[in-house]
């Protein structure tokens, strides 16, 4: 299993379309992927749950993966994260 | 005999609406309550059919969904429609639907209590959160929650309404009607709507009786309860007495009597008493409708509204299935004329309720929706020209305001022509092009629209409600909307005349056609051609036989004199009084 914590750091926050990148990246890979926010555990896999996500810019997200293929999802999504969802 | 004015006068059981489709009918009623996505907590035996319920509503809100999210991406742009596109992904989301099927399998609940339980909870998440945009994005989930429920629950709709019923309820939409009509409901009665809400026309062109803006009907029927409803005087009778029920039996007698000797009418010439020729055209709005054009003896459908389709499917048809209708129509009118009306989308017609306008009547709609929407609009020509391959097919494009939108439309149905060619399709090349004249800017210009299309027909609807400034579906100035205000009438003579200087065809196509009252003015100022629901034809037709063209025109031109309202229509009523005219609710 791998955890990493990361930052959100554009503007918008975690709004809509990140939201629907972050489901469709995960969804590739076979890993269970859960997003920990403000004591929620939310399944990375699941585009309602990540929706009820409220991230805004500064706040601190951990990021856990477990399964054969987890390094290459954490290094896409959490590098999605770190690239603040392409819109720095 | 007693009089239809006893009857209802002092009747303390009686109700008084608007007229809105003829015919008397005496029966049950039940009470459709639109508490849209009322969810009770039912239990349920079938747990297969409960989860095949679930799929079949989950890929019905995905087929819709794909519609809103092409138009939404044409319209509104692709950044703004990631909205629906997460909505699409609801629609697949693996965690969601995996805990919606275990609890349907466990709790042994109807799907529909169990989604909106368990999206409801996401819902209560995002309100828990500070940040704005979160209550913004629980309300973007409410939409396809709901849709996810409508779909569930149309389904048990249909299996749910008995047969032979009185529909009451406090509002009905297009598909509302449809649904309701495809279940041989027997008559209509709703608190809102006028006569030219789409509810009204639908039920005039299903020849169901239905009485409209009845205000407060709903609270005072109770389901089961007998109900006689008659709509020639827009009046409902709760409960009736036996002498009341007496009485209508008896008309409905004199209506079958009258109905059918109007029957011998169907190969008669629509012509004045002094030989003048009418054109008698159909409305047609669901195709289930052109075996009663046919019967009535309609010369040819002089408005198909396309966009019920919409209604009929649930959603914007494709080309194929567009393409499937309009051939049936061509060949089952063939050789009379067809008029195909463009999608007119907007206003209050199939909104799609994502697409929020502050105005709609003033915005987004009819022609103006199709030119923003190359894609649709050129998939509906497409298939409009392959259906022409009869040369019976006409094309009319709706809410017209300016010279520039027939010159963009001609342009995109040359293109499609020449995409046609390429590959070797037969049509009509020379299909003709009209416009609606519903506009007040294309009313003071029809001479010079005139000259850019190959025909012209008035939509008396949406020209009243602009000319007048009066929203028809507001209760609180419909009373304002008035088909002989002096204005209509002034502005029909300009549009009259100014398609007579260019020699191109005129017709009319408003509810106004179905009011036999305005019958003989609409002769008198020179309309030689009409186009109303078919169960109206037979009764305008007899009317027509008693007119003189002539005592018509001096009709006209007095109206045309007049400053009132009220002068009018007591001008007209003497008119038929005059001429020994019975109009047809004093017939039976």
């Amino acid at each position: 299993m791998i955890a990493k914590t990361v930052k959100i750091i554009n503007k918008a926050g975690l709004h809509t379309r990140p939201a629907a990148t972050i489901v469709k990246y995960a969804s590739k890979y076979l890993c269970e992927f859960f997003i920990q926010k403000d004591g929620m555990n939310i399944n990375g896999k699941s585009i309602i749950g990540v929706m009820t996500l409220a991230a805004e810019m500064g706040s601190e997200i951990t990021l856990t993966f477990d399964g054969k293929d987890e390094k290459a999802a954490c290094e896409e999504i959490a590098g999605y994260f770190e690239r603040g969802f392409d819109e720095l | 005999m007693i009089s239809f004015d006893e009857i209802f006068k002092d009747a303390e059981n009686s109700v008084t609406g608007i007229a809105a489709a003829p015919g008397i009918v005496i029966g049950k009623a039940y009470k459709y309550i639109k508490e849209e996505l009322e969810i009770s907590e039912q239990k349920i035996t079938n747990i297969k059919l409960a989860l095949s319920d679930l799929e079949e509503a989950i890929a019905r809100s995905k087929k819709e969904l794909t519609k809103i999210l092409n138009l939404a991406r044409n319209i509104i742009g692709e950044k703004r429609a990631i909205i629906f596109e997460a909505q699409m992904m609801i629609l697949d989301d693996p965690i969601l639907l995996g805990t919606i099927k275990r609890r349907i399998e466990y709790e042994k609940m109807i799907p529909e209590f169990i989604v909106n339980d368990e999206i409801t909870q996401y819902q209560k998440l995002m309100l828990k959160a500070h940040e704005s945009y979160m209550s913004e994005r629980a309300h973007d989930i409410e939409d396809i929650k709901n849709r996810i429920i409508r779909n569930l629950q149309n389904k048990r709709l249909k299996s749910k309404i008995p047969e032979d019923v009185i529909i009451v309820s406090e509002t009905l939409s297009p598909s509302d009607t449809i649904l309701f009509s495809k279940n041989k409901t027997i008559g209509f009665v709703t608190d809102h709507g006028g006569l030219t809400s789409h509810a009204a026309i639908i039920s005039r062109s299903l020849n169901i009786p239905a009485v409209v803006g009845t205000h407060n009907s709903t609270l005072n029927i109770n389901e089961g309860d007998e109900l006689i409803i008659d709509g020639f005087h827009g009046c409902i009778l709760v409960n009736p007495t036996k002498k009341q029920i007496n009485f209508f039996s008896k008309k409905i007698v004199h209506l079958h009597e009258l109905q059918n000797s109007l029957k011998e009418l169907k190969n008669k010439k629509a012509e004045t008493t002094d030989g003048k020729s009418i054109e008698l055209l159909a409305n047609v709005d669901v195709t289930g409708e052109l075996d009663i054009a046919k019967a009535s003896g309609a010369q040819g459908i002089g408005l198909y509204r396309s966009e019920q389709i919409i209604a009929e499917l649930g959603d914007i048809a494709t080309e194929e299935e567009q393409n499937t209708i309009y051939n049936k129509l061509s060949s089952s009118m063939y050789p009379q004329y067809v008029t195909i009306r463009a999608l007119d989308i907007g206003g209050d017609k199939f909104n799609f309720s994502e697409i929020s306008e502050a105005n709609p009547f003033l915005g987004l709609r009819g022609i103006r929706l199709l030119l923003k929407n190359e894609g649709l609009f050129k998939s509906q020509i497409r298939s409009v020209l392959r259906a022409s391959k009869n040369k019976n097919v006409k094309f009319m494009l709706p809410m017209v305001s300016s010279l520039s939108e027939v010159r963009k439309s001609k342009n995109l149905i040359e293109e499609c022509k020449n995409e046609l060619k390429t590959n070797k399709e037969k049509f009509d090349n020379n299909l003709k092009i009209g416009i609606m004249v519903e506009v007040p800017s294309t009313a003071l210009m029809t001479k010079e629209f005139a000259d850019e299309v190959d025909f012209l027909s008035i939509g008396t609807n949406d020209l009243i409600q602009y000319l007048v400034a009066v929203d028809r579906g507001n209760d609180f100035v419909s009373d304002l909307y008035r088909e002989f205000h002096p204005a209509v009438i002034r502005t029909l003579k300009l549009i009259i005349d100014g398609a007579k200087i260019s020699g191109k065809e005129l017709s009319l196509c408003g509810e106004m056609a179905a009011e036999t009252l305005a019958i003989p003015l609409l002769i008198g100022l020179g309309l030689e051609s009409l186009s109303l629901s078919p169960s109206t034809i037979p009764y305008a037709k007899r009317i027509i036989r008693f007119v003189s063209y002539e005592k018509a025109k001096s009709l006209a031109e007095e109206c045309l004199t007049y400053r009132s309202t009220k002068e009018i229509i007591n001008r007209i009523e003497k008119f038929f009084e005059d001429n020994s005219i019975k109009r047809t609710r004093n017939l039976i």
